[in-house]
């Protein structure tokens, strides 16, 4: 069980995760200066579990994958929104870090509304009822199964891939 | 058989393949920059396989080069170390990624291209698949030459009409973004055609070709002419383009009744006529990037510039995109044109753009910039305002220090 971070339609990677605060690598560093600027004191605020709820087109913009590396590090449990921008939605999966499309949540949750999200079935919970989210593509189930694209490429090359294509 | 992307991809794996099929296909190239190349590289040695390709891996330093930090210079030195323990000789740093890689042939007509930046989508005005992905992927692809890819719907935009005096390639995208809207083409192809883009040089078709990532595109091509082959110095190939397509969406483009376009904040999307902005004050102009950054961007600039002062109220940054763009200008003389003018001239590379460099934004300002986001925080402050617009308009609004019609310059 989480609490819902609310956001609104066109959240950018530069409002994830700025320009000026990505030159590491470091998961912890990248984990404190998610969202630093375009809403202070996020990264404090959140707890292991909680889930971001945004509008349309979330994460679009630059490919920096610090962006949903960032969401991940710092506790954030899954990400549901209207729409995902194309890129951010594959390092997303690529990283391992949930994300589900679910319009009809988007506009049944607010900020701070207790939230649980099953993962691997795509149902999520909120208010006392439960919403059924999008169905990923055989390709992105089969790499969050491994856990990360990395994982599934090490441990199965590309067969992996190809045999659910 | 089929759109620009199905007939690219289908030569590519030996088969016919059709939109929503998803495939496994061998790429030409790979590249990342300073900013995604540590991750891809940590992806890369997290898989503990060798490198695909070092000829074909290319590391390009643009995005906070030369370094103004002790972070940024670290991560430079993770790249240039990993170059040397795997012999990658492709350490480009003479200008922006997208500029330099079309300059240095990794780029070619009918290829499959992929970049650890989203404006990679650049590369398909060359009719080239070609597309922006993040570090992770990048690093798969560094140690096994492919990738996986759903093959995308096309949205096909039909552009005729001459452009008017003052209107470019970045006011036809900036108005298809509007009608599209910021995820209008998200997941798609968007195939730039049409007797106008035909007339266009092929500068301009990168322009298109770099903005269709703006609508969410995974890839914008253009398709292959003489232009093309020539553009790249290579000898005519021949023409490519669709054959019997079944698009998602035609959209049309009278370009003759078009004037400059004004992308304003929040987003890319927001796009006004000139007109509507025209006066708006602006603490700083930029006129490069991988959308405007460019030779014949330049010219444009420096054809207005030329002999006029820039207002002492703005910050009037000019990047060239590369180092041959710069040596270019300088021997055509718009760079002598722009220290004249009293704009600030930086070494090529992304500059004020990922507002990271230098020219980053304070919190009430307000911009104008020949590049492609303007989401807030962009290019610094979230509570600084930035404009898109085309390096006519950047040119004129330098010497204004507001928003102007380079149409009135006197």
């Amino acid at each position: 069980m989480g609490r819902v971070f609310a956001f609104g339609d066109g959240i950018s990677t530069d409002a994830i995760m700025p320009g000026r605060y990505n030159l590491t690598t470091d998961a912890a560093q990248l984990a404190k200066a998610c969202f630093v600027e375009y809403r202070p004191g996020f990264a404090d605020a959140v707890r292991p579990g909680d889930v971001i709820v945004a509008g349309s087109n979330f994460g679009c913009g630059s490919s920096r994958e610090h962006a949903p590396l960032s969401i991940k590090a710092v506790g954030i449990g899954a990400v549901v929104a209207r729409s995902f921008a194309r890129i951010f939605y594959r390092n997303a999966v690529n990283l391992g870090l949930p994300v589900i499309r679910c319009p009809e949540l988007v506009d049944a949750v607010r900020e701070g509304d207790e939230i649980e999200v099953d993962v691997l079935s795509g149902i999520i919970r909120s208010g006392g009822r439960a919403y059924q989210g999008e169905a990923p593509s055989a390709v992105a189930r089969r790499i969050s199964e491994a856990g990360s694209l990395v994982e599934l490429i090490r441990t199965r090359g590309w067969a992996a891939i190809e045999e659910v294509i | 058989m089929g759109t620009l992307v199905e007939e690219i991809l289908s030569h590519r794996l030996g088969r016919s393949v059709r939109a929503g099929e998803t495939v496994v296909a061998e790429v030409d190239a790979v590249m990342a920059h300073d900013v995604t190349g540590p991750l891809a590289i940590d992806a890369f040695r997290s898989l503990e396989m060798p490198l695909w390709n070092p000829d074909r891996t290319i590391f390009s330093f643009d995005h906070v080069f030369p370094s103004n930090s002790v972070a940024a210079s670290a991560l430079h030195r993770r790249i240039r170390e990993f170059a040397v323990e795997h012999g990658v000789r492709n350490l480009l740093a003479e200008g922006i990624c997208h500029v330099v890689m079309v300059e240095r042939g990794f780029v070619r007509p009918g290829g499959v291209v992929v970049g650890a930046d989203s404006h990679s989508t650049t590369y398909g005005a060359l009719g080239c698949f070609a597309t922006g992905m993040g570090s992770t992927d990048i690093g798969v692809t560094m140690a096994t030459g492919r990738s996986w890819f759903r093959v995308p719907e096309t949205v096909r935009v039909e552009v005729r009409g001459d452009l008017p005096r003052g209107v470019q390639a970045k006011d036809v995208a900036l108005h298809v973004i509007r009608a599209l809207g910021a995820e209008g083409a998200n997941y798609m192809a968007v195939e730039w055609g049409g007797p106008t883009v035909s007339a266009m040089g092929v500068s301009e078709r990168l322009t298109l070709a770099n903005l269709s990532v703006d609508m969410g595109a995974k890839c914008g091509l253009c398709e292959v002419d003489a232009s093309t082959w020539a553009y790249l110095g290579l000898p005519d190939g021949g023409e490519m383009r669709a054959h019997s397509p079944a698009y998602a969406r035609v959209f049309e483009v009278d370009a003759a009744t078009l004037e400059p376009q004004v992308a304003a904040p929040p987003q890319i999307d927001n796009v006004l006529p000139l007109s509507e902005v025209a006066g708006t004050r602006l603490d700083e102009v930029f006129i490069g990037s991988c959308a405007n950054g460019r030779i014949e961007d330049m010219a444009i600039a420096a054809g207005i510039l030329e002999g006029r002062q820039v207002n002492p109220g703005t910050r009037t940054i000019v990047v060239p995109g590369s180092r041959r763009t710069y040596v270019e200008a300088l021997e055509r003389g718009y760079i002598d044109t722009f220290v004249r003018a009293g704009a600030l001239v930086m070494a090529a590379g992304c500059g004020p753009c990922l507002g990271r460099q230098h020219g980053t934004l304070g919190a009430g300002e307000r911009a104008l910039s020949t590049s492609m986001r303007n989401y807030p925080g962009r290019m610094g402050s979230p509570e600084a305002d930035i404009y898109l617009a085309n390096p006519a308009v950047a040119a004129a609004s330098a010497l204004a220090g507001a928003i102007a019609d380079p149409r009135e310059v006197r």
